[in-house]
This record gives structure tokens, sequence and C-alpha cells, in this order.
């Protein structure tokens, strides 16, 4: 019954379907505020900040600096087995939140608290699409 | 003089700790009731008041009253803050005391994750125990699992801010094994070297395995009353003297830090002010150690050391047998046993009653418990002593 075991794929809700339909069009998409003019992050229904039902999807800079990280070395998913030791990193965006996500394109013992990074997006499967970053360059 | 008591811990109920199977959590917390109750001298039909912890889906829910067979409560409810919980639950059972709405409270904690077929970190976070709707499926996406990856990249954080090292928070492991080889209930009693902690195998870097608690299959019951009622019951009382609470907030705000900065501080001086005491009062500290790096923000953020000092707070081994601020003298949750706050707690009432044997702590007068939750979300804070006050 064994087969390459594949990563767990994000099943879109009613609220989270933005985020991932603009994540497929290659846009980091966030939710913003109509009454105090804050973005918030991770998804959800209403402001967290003034309570405010009125939240707007609006295409984030996808630019941010690395806050930290950590080098995962157990295999809690099979998925993820070939992939350890992987790095799960939380990511300040320009827009005042912080984002946990994979960095790609650099080795591990590369990455550095505070560096430069942008939004890049990774399509993983059944149509989902989910945002990463990458050290910008130049 | 410290201000006066504000409830009194009378029973004490530990089941055995670790890789025992074919049990589930609510049958472990029966154990721990009877024990407690055996402990303090009562009858379950003298108990009018129950508080569960809540746990990560296990059978510890309000119908545990049932199966339990606990009858014409005047207080009973399931509670929630992960592993600040308990010490959130006694300030609870402290204050229905003295409101009238309840005399006997039992707080209970069980669990039993571990199976013969799964390691800990499995059982304990597994894939079986997390669904993918909307963010949580995000969060897996990115491989994501369980608690180690954000007390990992907190710990992260505190190194590039502060220096502190790899060394330092093997200090603290080290230490607590001491005290785990000293205490009966202790999962873990194979002495452990900073060579040893170095070489364990890398959970989540930079937090290595001998940087994480266990996996229990257990319980601990404790039994609270009124301080008037604990004089005519079986045991020296243990007396709270102060607690408090802190929940900063999310974790996802750039405006805050939540990965150096906690509910400690905030929690830490509203408790030493209720209990009339200050730090220098405190003789022993049983905080929450869910990795070696907790017990170091902890510290700082009690003020034991300044902000980014804990890492040179705890190098010189004050927190070993023998040091200057015992800590953890049960060896805590990376050696001992993993009941979320019921760790310290228990150990807390052990030494409070002067009843830790090898491990007794010499002065005991004030003892700090700590629970947290969360990575690092949510915040307890209580005061034990063996003295009423006032
Ligand atoms: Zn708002």
């Amino acid at each position: 019954m064994s087969q390459t075991a594949t990563k767990p794929v994000p099943v879109p809700d009613e609220v989270s379907a933005p985020f991932f339909d603009g994540a497929r069009e290659g846009r980091l998409m966030l939710q913003h505020c109509a009454a105090c003019e804050k973005w918030s992050f991770p998804v959800r229904e209403r402001c967290p900040h003034c309570m405010g039902a009125k939240l707007a999807w609006r295409a984030a800079s996808g630019r941010g600096t690395l806050y930290t990280f950590a080098i995962m070395h157990q295999v809690m998913n099979p998925g993820f087995a070939a992939d350890v030791p992987y790095n799960v990193s939380q990511i300040d965006l320009d827009e005042g939140v912080r984002m946990v996500c994979n960095i790609v394109g650099l080795a591990n013992d590369a990455l550095r608290i505070g560096m430069a990074v942008e939004a890049v997006f990774e399509d993983v499967g059944d149509g989902v699409s989910i945002p990463k970053f990458r050290p910008v360059t130049g | 003089m410290a201000n006066t008591s504000k409830g009194a811990i009378v029973g004490l109920g530990v089941t055995p700790m670790g890789r025992i199977y074919g049990r589930r959590a609510v049958d472990f917390a029966a154990e721990a009731i009877a024990l407690a109750l055996e402990d303090a001298g009562l009858q379950k039909s003298d108990v009018d008041g129950l508080l569960i912890n809540a746990n990560i889906p296990n059978d510890m829910l309000p119908g545990a009253q049932m199966t339990l067979g606990l009858e014409n409560l005047t207080l009973m409810n399931v509670m929630s803050a992960y592993g600040s919980t308990g010490g959130s639950m006694m300030q609870y059972a402290c204050m229905a005391i003295r409101e009238g709405l309840a005399t006997t409270v039992v707080l209970v904690y069980a669990d039993a994750p571990l199976t013969p077929s799964r390691g800990a970190g499995q059982s304990y976070a597994g894939p079986h125990r997390f669904p993918l709707g909307g963010m949580t499926g995000l969060k897996a996406a990115y491989g994501d699992f369980g608690a180690n990856l954000g007390y990992a990249m907190a710990a992260q954080r505190h190194m590039h801010l502060y220096g502190t090292t790899e060394d330092q928070l093997g200090t603290i492991a080290v230490g607590q094994r001491q005290w785990a080889q000293m205490s009966p209930w202790a999962q873990m009693k194979a002495p452990m070297t900073m060579a040893d902690h170095h070489a364990s195998r890398w959970i989540a870097e930079p937090l290595r395995l001998f940087d994480c608690c266990l996996v229990s299959n257990g319980a601990v019951a404790i039994i609270v009353t009124s301080v008037e009622r604990a004089r005519d019951l079986k045991q020296p009382p243990v007396h709270v003297l102060g607690y408090a609470q802190c929940a900063p907030g999310d974790n996802a705000s750039t405006a805050r830090h939540p990965g150096v900065e906690t509910g400690a501080k905030r929690s830490g001086e509203a408790a030493f002010r209720m209990a009339g005491i200050t730090r220098a009062d405190i003789g022993s500290c049983q905080l929450y150690d869910c990795y070696t790096y907790t017990v170091l923000v902890t510290l700082e953020d009690y003020g034991f050391c300044a902000k980014g000092e804990g890492g040179p707070f705890v190098a010189d081994g004050k927190l070993a047998p023998g040091g200057a601020l015992p800590t953890n003298t049960g060896g805590g949750q990376l050696s001992g046993y993993y009941m979320w706050s019921f760790t310290p707690m228990s150990e807390a009432i052990v030494q409070a009653r002067g009843q830790g044997g090898a491990r007794q702590v010499a002065n005991n007068d004030f003892i700090l418990v700590s629970g947290n939750g969360g990575i690092l979300n949510y915040h307890s804070t209580l005061i034990f002593s063996p003295h009423a006050g006032g």
C-alpha cells in the first residue's frame, strides 16, 4: 500500500479562498481593514485591530525580512521525508504582519535573520498554489 | 511578612508516568484523584468542585465527571489555555472557594497519547491530529507541525539577538536530569552530560532532543480547599499566596516580539504583588519547561536577570542540585513527566510540604510556579508557601 507520500495540500475554505486564488495568480493577497487601514494575517473574518467586519482583499508587496527560522529534522508527515532538514521561517512583511512559511533558493546554513526576502509562488497540486519566500537579489 | 493565603492545597495524586499502554486518559485521571483523596484523607463524597484540564483531543471532556463518578458538584468545568491552564485552574479554584461556590475542588490533568506503534513526537503532534482546511492546511503545507518548530524559532531569535548558546540551553537540560535522578516519579533517570546533550539528535534546530520535553501517559490530581478547612486534614497545607495570568496576544503582529518577550513579565509582577513578596524571597522555581529555552526566557521575564542575559545567568549551574536557585527539582517536563502545568505544580507541592527527600530544597518558604501555553502565548504564575502569611 505504500507509495511515494505526497505533502498535505491545503483545502481553501470560504474565508481563505481569495488568498489561495491570489497565490495561483502569483499575488500575495492579504486582508486590509477599511475602517482602521491595517493589514492582518492569518486570514479571518473580522479585523483583529478594530473588530471591524469590512476586510477587503488587497495585493501585498510580497516583500519582507526574515524574523526567525528553524531547521526541521523530524518527519512529522511522510510527505516531508525527502525534505528534511528543511526550514520553517517567519517573515515580517512590509505590511506589518508576520507570516510562517518556507524560504526557498537558499541552503539552510545561509539563512540569516534580517535578510530581505520576496514572495514566490509554488503549485502544490490539486490546483492549489502557496506563497514561499526567496532572498531578494540585487 | 507575606500577604495572607488565598487557598490551600491539601491533596496530591501522581500516577505512574510514561509508556504505560492500554488505558484511557480518564482512567489515569480516576487513579490520580483516588491517590489525591487518600493523600488528603478525604472521601470522594467530600468533593464538590471539579476543574478538568482540556487537552489536545482526548477524553478529558465534561463527560469525564460521570466516568469519574463525581456527584452533586457545585463547580464544574473543562478549561483550556494549553500548558498554562493548570495555573489558571488553581486561581479559579481559590477564588471559587473564597466566594463560597465550593469547598473542596479537584483539579485534574490526564493524557494518554503514547501508543506502542508511534514515536513520542508522532503520538503528540502527528498528521492524524491536524486537518487541512484553510490556514491550518497552509501551515501543514509548509511542514509546520507541532510546537517544536515554534519554540525553535523563538530560541533562534533569542540566540540571534543576545548570543545565547547551545551550551547554555544544555546546562538547563543537564541540571534537570540531575534532579530527576532523585525523584521517584521521573521517567528519565539515566545520567546526562553536556556531551550527551550535544550528541542528541536535532529535533528542530536549534533545539535537540534533550532540549525538548517528554511525552507522558499518566495523570496528576490536586485538591484545593479553604485555609480554615486545611488545618484539620492529613497533610501539611500548601498555601497559595499569589497568582496572576498574562496572555499578550497574537504572534503574527510585527509590533510584538513574542518569541523573546512573554507574558511571564506582567504575570510575575502581579503575582509577587499579590503575595506581598519580592523576587529575592524566592527560594526555588518550578518553571514550565516544554523546552530548555522556555526556562531561560521565563527566568528573564520574571526578572531574575535582564532581558537577554538568561544564557549567562543559567550557565553556572545555579538551577541544578547544589545551585543558588534550585529549579525544576523533580526533573521538570524535560526529564520528569509531561503533565503541562501540573508538572511544576506537583513538584512545588512536594517541596512546600518538605517531602522532597534527597531533592528537598533548603529554602522552601516561597516557591515560584509557572505555566505556559501555546507558543509562549499564555502564561500563569503561582506562588506557593508552607506558611499561611498574614
Ligand atoms: Zn480594523
